[in-house]
């Protein structure tokens, strides 16, 4: 249980992710997460704003199961398999994260400056929240996949727009990262 | 039970999210500023097996459980939508830290302020759906 407890390294993690793409392919079906977003739009009417939204929700359903099992993941690592949550970063990275003033570097998973309750009181704190996940939905679509569709999947097949798509993740978020978040934060 | 092994398949993608690190929006920031190989090295390891086993899969005319062909459709060529949708997701991705799948992680790991992001993310894919015809791909 010691190995289990302690943070994974990207040896285990790495090849589990292939194990997934591998079990999902003989399943039958491909690996893709953001896709579900458009489904969930579709069991909320969006059908009727948009004919992209008028798919059968019945042959999603194995890829909403997916999306609640890594739900019950998630609840699982946090409850039983996880002795600390302090993030092992780079010094210098921790360095930088003060310059820009998230101090809360690494004690948990995610910066307190982002996602505590204080962010909650601020209408900034929720704009950046929402305008991200607006960002991911939007840009998810717009490129016909994400991380687990693009860059695991898609370069898996030897897929060059999957590449281009990738390149372009990493454009956005060095711009983000690099040129942005000094200015956001 | 026809869809059981899909919730086993995310249960365990789900755990393994969590325990690499992969839903911190430390790791995220630490990746985009070239400061630790773990993502990388993760990314990196997940795409050689997964050209290996696509390969083998091609090669060996690997059937389903269902006793199917398996098909794994190809990408429509084109550029502008790969490097502009590209580029947009990447700046969300670095903004909160989470891609989608990490997303439902953080809610079953307790970091229930994620929920607004993936409400945004719903409303990006609804935008996404209303304009799509009147942007270029």
């Amino acid at each position: 249980m010691e190995f289990i407890s302690q943070p994974w390294p990207w040896y285990v993690a790495g090849p589990l992710i292939a194990l997934v793409l591998f079990l999902m392919l003989i399943f039958g079906r491909n690996f893709g997460v953001s896709s579900n977003l458009r489904t969930a739009c579709s069991m909320a009417g969006a059908g009727k704003f948009s004919d992209f939204f008028q798919i059968d929700v019945k042959d999603q359903v194995w890829n909403l199961t997916f999306v609640l099992g890594a739900i019950i993941g998630g609840f699982i690592a946090a409850n039983y398999l996880t002795s600390s949550e302090e993030v092992m970063l780079n010094p210098s990275t921790i360095e930088n994260l003060h310059s820009i003033g998230i101090t809360s570097a690494a004690n948990q998973y995610l910066p307190l400056e982002i996602f505590g309750s204080e962010a909650l009181k601020s209408v900034k704190g929720i704009l950046i929240l929402v305008g991200g996940g607006f960002l991911i939905g939007f840009g998810a679509r717009y490129a016909g996949g994400c991380t687990s569709g693009h860059a695991i999947s898609g370069i898996s097949n030897l897929q060059i727009p999957s590449i281009i798509a990738v390149v372009g993740f990493f454009i956005g978020g060095l711009v983000m990262t690099h040129l942005l978040i000094p200015i956001i934060f | 039970m026809k869809y059981f092994k899909f919730l086993l398949v995310g249960i365990l993608f789900g755990i393994m999210m969590a325990k690499a690190e992969i839903i911190s929006w430390f790791r995220i920031y630490e990746m985009f500023r070239f400061e630790s190989f773990h993502m990388y090295g993760i990314i990196g390891s997940a795409v050689v097996l997964g050209i290996i086993i696509i390969q083998i899969i091609k090669r060996t005319k690997l059937k389903s459980i269902y006793g199917e062909e398996i098909v794994i459709p190809d990408k429509d060529f084109s550029y502008a939508r790969y490097i502009i949708g590209g580029i947009i997701f990447g700046l969300g991705w670095a903004m909160v830290g989470a891609c989608p799948g990490p997303m439902f992680v953080l809610i079953g790991y307790g970091y229930y302020v994620i929920l607004l992001v993936v409400l945004g993310a719903l409303i990006g894919t609804f935008v996404y759906g209303v304009l799509r015809n009147k942007l270029p791909h």
